[in-house]
């Protein structure tokens, strides 16, 4: 017997930069997501134990990110000791994977009631600090070509002709939607301030926003991937792609997401969860795909994982009214207005990452959780959120309110 | 109880009363050492003598001839490995290539304290096992090499090189030398500890001797217990996953994916550095055995080794003439070639007539010397006094009578038949009757070229390759009458030069540069066919060419490449069908005025910077069509072609012996060495393979991919152009 997974709340804590003096940088990974599903218990009035499993997207797992974390997070906040935990990491879409994981949980009647979440603290538990055979192991990362993921961006915007001031203005753009949408208060009713241990609040806002950035201001910084690409690794991406004379390094960190700290939950149920708490769901979850696409260019997944996620709904990309692309690169969303044939305009309405920020393992369930409140916000019906992953994959999650 | 030493013959030994046991490394007949077969036997032996024998107190290794000490392992043993996979199981070979390895791993955890003293060069297995002793004192001759060059031969040290020596020198350092192959000097190694102490040549048995008596432990520091690698180790140390992921990079980088030792050297190091010192030479054993089974390391061990180091030791050189070394050289021309030739043969301590038509060409081709001398003094690989020494070897001239005395004359004036015929009339005036005359023409035939000659049995052609100083080949061809005498002659004269010879025979471009052009003509026809000029330039380069088609084509000069067109137009005429080669010359070079690299404008533009890109207009003139070849068809129509040419070179006797023709295909115009030479890559592919895949693309790609009717009998017959090991 097939169940319907709703989504009953969504909630993220704002982005913090990702440095030492970034003001979450003092908040530790587990209480960021302790504080987190604090706000989803407390907003919806759950009962201790009323969930079957929190599953938790965390990328870099270890050190203060390890060992499960969200199991400790889970009972620290007190949603009592039944309910268990499990640590999954698909890179960037680690938060989305989550949520997809609890609906096949839901969908498969195979539980009632559960937190799908992500976290990550950049600032404290660097990126790649977990290692990888992907790119340590030369028997790994020699045949398979591994590149870091800006040589991957910048290879895109080679390969498919995206030009430096191409890439700068969907930067800006991004800046200014953030800015609009904050001005707006539409992100305020989901945001989880982050507090201290005397209950002060560190951080209400997302902290990485650079509004008043210009083509201008941007044009003045310096692509970051030249040297990483002379020392090699440009080599080993055109012998994949013998097509291409050079790379045409233009990503900066002005056009690439914000290293940020941040978390984000969402409350997964079947209808008869939510009626016995007396929830009204905001939304089905309707389909999802994940991708595999060559891993040198890397990041070409997301169209490819979209067209998959919209098969299976039966829909076409014209069924869909909200999007949300993971801005991890410009070059990256470009790609997949290109291969969508769709308009920069339908995409991150409200910003993206470029401006607020990519805490890696929490932003596939930020992004979903801001589709759904510009869904609601502007009576639309039907969205999707995508976002490209390490190693050549993609998820793509379609939600439709209820 | 005291037993007896084995009996040895290739290890002089001797006790002293400390009970200090010297072993003399001395392969009889020989002037080099390596490690052969026998040797290894005997150690073994005496490995377990030391190990048992309580009189023995502690052992030194040591070498006394002039060579030093050892030059490695026996290739021709590795060889026979790689056989031996032909009709053995895999465990039996692996057994056997791991017996040096476990050896030596015997011989540092036997005991007693083991230091070596190395009296000259070590490399390879030579230096692998000084690295398994407990000390190491290298005599202080700032000459002396050490290292581990395996990789440029497409194989991975296979004696421990690969752990002992990032356990010494760290993880990052030690990947520099390993997948270089670079030598270093006491001093570096000293610095790098990877040698304890540098002393006087006959001080080095004493010192080591010394180090025993004075305690010296029997236990290397990677089997004591809080051994750490210096500089990090693990995959856990974030420098560490750094280091390796960015050395992946530069050897696909370097490497293309063609030498498969460089990532195996990578792997051992990464996968070994974090086992069990046991388990680690094991798994480098395995690694090797990888390679020895693969053809890349056969392929360069053959040609780049074997067969090389025979052609430089003149192993075709007539017989029964005795050897005359030049002494006196006369060079007509001071250009480009004259000047690089001059260079060399000062070098070599011959001395030269540098004469050009005016003194001050003359005098410019000397300074082509004084440049590069000014530069190796700077970079302190000379001194003032040598420098000086070459350079009063080179006299500049204009006078013909200052010819009088050379053994040898090179011509090397402009390509013009009639030019070359005065200076050949002149010159011959003046030279002794013995004397040889060489041409250094690229492409006019000797024979031809000859007939200006009074005695063309004495008249050779002698083909360098520019920059003469850098270019390691010279082709010799044969005319019609050439003597055997003057190709003796010619012969020990590029020896003294320490060059590598090929001997060809004449006919339009020789060899090399009639092979050879087949590469830039296959690029032109592929542009004509509307294939994306990038992805041909980069599948030569993928390929393992040392240069892309079009850059090379704009190193030689588009304007060159238009004269040889026009010489060929002349000389078939109307028999001359002009195809996609002409219109793409016409279009750069007739068109548009590109030269090449010569005015900053060929196939690609050459800004101010340096960064070269393709001329942009390229498509504009060639239009891409809309359907791209893969990369794989690509690669395979350079290769394919050249190979083909070089068959037909062969079939022609232009060049008469397979390990010639590839030689000069790497050594000359930068073939992929990985292939061994385009005969072996033909061997590799099959050369039933080879004939089909010819045929598929005659039919494709037109009859310059048509297979000779020989080629055809051969690959019915199961032949190969070298004997099957």
């Amino acid at each position: 017997m097939m169940a319907t997974a709703y989504i009953y709340d969504a909630l993220r804590s704002p982005r913090g930069r990702g440095k030492s003096d970034g003001a979450l940088h003092s908040v530790t990974p587990i209480d960021l997501l302790t504080q987190t599903f604090t706000a989803v218990k407390e907003r919806n009035h759950l009962l201790e134990d009323c969930l079957d499993d929190v599953i938790t997207g965390c990328v870099t797992g270890v050190g203060e990110q390890g060992g499960n974390m969200g199991r400790f997070a889970a009972l620290k906040a007190g949603l009592g000791q039944s309910v268990p935990g499990v640590h999954i990491n698909r890179f960037c879409a680690s938060g989305l994977v989550a949520v997809n994981y609890a609906a096949c949980r839901i969908i498969a009647d195979m539980a009632d009631l559960i937190i799908a979440a992500g976290v990550e603290s950049m600032s404290r538990v660097p990126m790649g600090y977990d290692g990888a055979a992907a790119f340590s192991d030369p028997a790994v990362a020699g045949p398979l070509g591994f590149v870091p993921q800006g040589i991957s961006a910048d290879l895109i915007a080679t390969k498919y002709g995206f030009t430096r001031e191409q890439c700068d203005a969907l930067a800006v753009e991004s800046q200014k939607r953030a800015k609009a949408a904050w001005d707006a208060g539409y992100f305020e009713k989901s945001i989880v301030p982050i507090k201290d241990p005397l209950n002060l609040t560190l951080l209400d806002h997302d902290e990485h926003m650079r509004p008043d950035v210009t083509l201008d201001s941007l044009s003045a910084l310096k692509p970051s991937f030249v040297e990483m690409g002379a020392l090699g690794f440009d080599s080993v991406a055109l012998q994949k792609y013998p097509d291409l004379e050079f790379i045409n390094h233009i990503h900066h960190p002005g056009n690439a997401s914000g290293i940020v700290d941040g978390a984000a939950a969402l409350l997964i149920g079947n209808r008869e969860s939510g009626d016995k708490l007396g929830l009204t769901p905001r939304a089905r979850i309707t389909s999802f795909a994940d991708h595999g696409s060559e891993p040198t260019i890397m990041l070409t997944g997301p169209a490819e994982a979209a067209k998959k996620a919209l098969a299976r709904a039966n829909m076409t990309k014209n069924d869909i009214d909200v999007w949300e692309v993971n801005e991890a690169f410009s070059s990256v969303v470009l790609r997949f207005l290109q291969e969508m044939d769709m308009d920069a305009s339908q995409v991150n309405v409200n910003g993206g990452a470029i401006a607020m920020g990519h805490p890696l393992g929490a932003t596939g369930a930020i992004i979903l959780g801001t589709a759904l409140d510009e869904m609601e916000r502007c009576g639309a019906s039907t969205a999707l959120a995508t976002l490209c992953v390490a190693g050549g994959m993609a998820t793509a999650t379609i939600i439709e309110r209820v | 109880m005291t037993m007896t030493a084995p009996k040895t013959q290739n290890w002089r030994q001797d006790i002293d009363a400390d009970g200090l046991m010297t072993l003399i490394l001395d392969i009889p007949g020989k002037s080099m050492n390596v490690l052969n077969q026998q040797a290894l036997d005997e150690l073994d032996q005496i490995i377990q003598f030391i190990t048992t024998e309580q009189s023995v107190r502690g052992v030194v290794l040591t070498a006394e001839k002039e060579s030093g000490f050892a030059a490695g392992a026996d290739l021709n043993m590795l060889l026979t490995l790689g056989q031996l996979l032909k009709n053995s199981t895999m465990e039996d070979v692996f057994q056997h290539a791991f017996r040096m390895n476990k050896m030596f791993r015997t011989l540092e955890t036997c005991g007693k304290p083991v230091a070596c003293a190395l009296n000259g060069l070590t490399l390879g297995g030579g230096l692998e096992m000084a690295l398994a002793c407990h000390y190491r004192v290298v005599a202080d001759n700032p000459k002396i090499k050490l290292g581990l060059p395996e990789v440029q031969l497409g194989l991975l040290p296979g004696a421990g090189g690969t752990q002992r020596l990032p356990r010494i020198m760290g993880v990052q350092m030690a990947l520099t030398y390993l997948l270089q192959g670079r030598n270093m000097s006491p001093q570096e190694a000293l610095g790098f500890g990877v040698i304890h102490k540098i002393a006087p040549r006959e001080d080095i048995v004493r010192v080591a001797k010394a180090w025993i008596l004075d305690g010296g432990s029997p236990i290397q520091p990677w089997d004591q217990k809080k051994f750490k690698i210096p500089g990090g180790q693990g995959a856990f140390d974030p420098k560490i996953v750094q280091t390796f992921a960015g050395a992946t990079a530069m050897v696909s980088k370097e490497t293309k994916g063609n030498y498969p030792a460089a990532t195996d050297i990578l792997s051992c190091v990464y996968e070994g550095h974090q086992l069990p010192m046991d388990q680690a030479i094991a798994l480098e054993s395995k690694y090797f055995v990888k390679q020895i089974a693969g053809p890349v390391a056969q392929n360069m061990i053959r040609t780049l080794f074997v067969n090389k180091q025979k052609a430089d030791k003149l192993a075709h050189r007539p017989e029964k003439i005795p050897a005359t070394p030049c002494q006196k050289l006369g060079i007509l021309g001071a250009g480009m070639m004259g000047a690089g030739i001059a260079y060399v043969a000062a070098r070599a301590g011959i001395d030269c007539i540098l004469l050009d038509q005016t003194i001050e060409a003359a005098e410019k081709g000397k300074a082509y010397s004084v440049n590069l001398l000014d530069k190796a003094v700077a970079r302190k690989k000379t001194t003032t006094e040598k420098a000086d020494a070459l350079l009063a070897r080179i006299h500049p001239t204009t006078a013909y009578e200052d010819l009088e005395g050379c053994d040898l004359v090179i011509e090397a004036v402009f390509e013009d038949i009639d030019i070359k015929a005065n200076v050949t009339a002149r010159t011959e005036a003046v030279i002794s009757q013995n004397a040889i005359f060489a041409s250094n023409t690229s492409t006019l035939p000797i024979t031809g070229l000859a007939r200006a000659s009074q005695r063309p049995d004495q008249f050779i052609g002698l083909h360098f390759f520019s920059p003469v100083d850098k270019m390691p080949l010279v082709e010799i061809i044969m005319g019609k009458q050439t003597s055997p005498v003057a190709l003796a002659k010619a012969m020990d004269f590029v020896k003294q030069l320490r060059k590598t010879p090929i001997v060809v025979n004449d006919s339009r471009g020789f060899y090399t540069t009639r092979a050879f052009m087949t590469y830039p003509l296959e690029a032109f026809t592929m542009l004509a066919e509307g294939i994306n000029p990038a992805l041909i330039e980069n599948c030569g380069l993928y390929a393992g060419m040392a240069v892309g088609p079009f850059a090379v084509a704009d190193e030689v000069s588009l304007e060159l490449c238009h004269h040889i067109l026009e010489a060929t137009r002349k000389e078939l005429g109307e028999a001359y069908r002009p195809g996609p080669v002409d219109d793409v010359i016409n279009c750069l070079y007739v068109t548009h005025g590109r030269k090449g690299k010569k005015n900053n404008k060929g196939f690609y533009e050459y800004p101010a910077d340096g960064h070269k890109y393709l001329w942009p207009d390229l498509s504009q003139h060639f239009p891409l069509a809309d359907q791209q070849p893969t990369a794989d068809e690509v690669r395979k129509r350079l290769l394919y072609r050249q190979t083909l040419e070089v068959i037909r070179c062969l079939e022609e006797d232009v060049v008469t012996r397979p390990e010639d023709a590839d030689i000069g295909a790497i050594l000359g115009w930068g073939f992929a060495p990985w292939t061994g030479g385009p005969l072996s890559m033909a061997d590799n592919i099959g050369l039933d393979r080879f004939v089909a895949e010819c045929d598929r693309m005659t039919a494709l790609y037109g009859p310059a991919y048509s297979p000779t009717q020989r080629l055809r009998d051969m690959a019915k017959a199961g032949q190969t152009y070298y004997p099957t090991p």
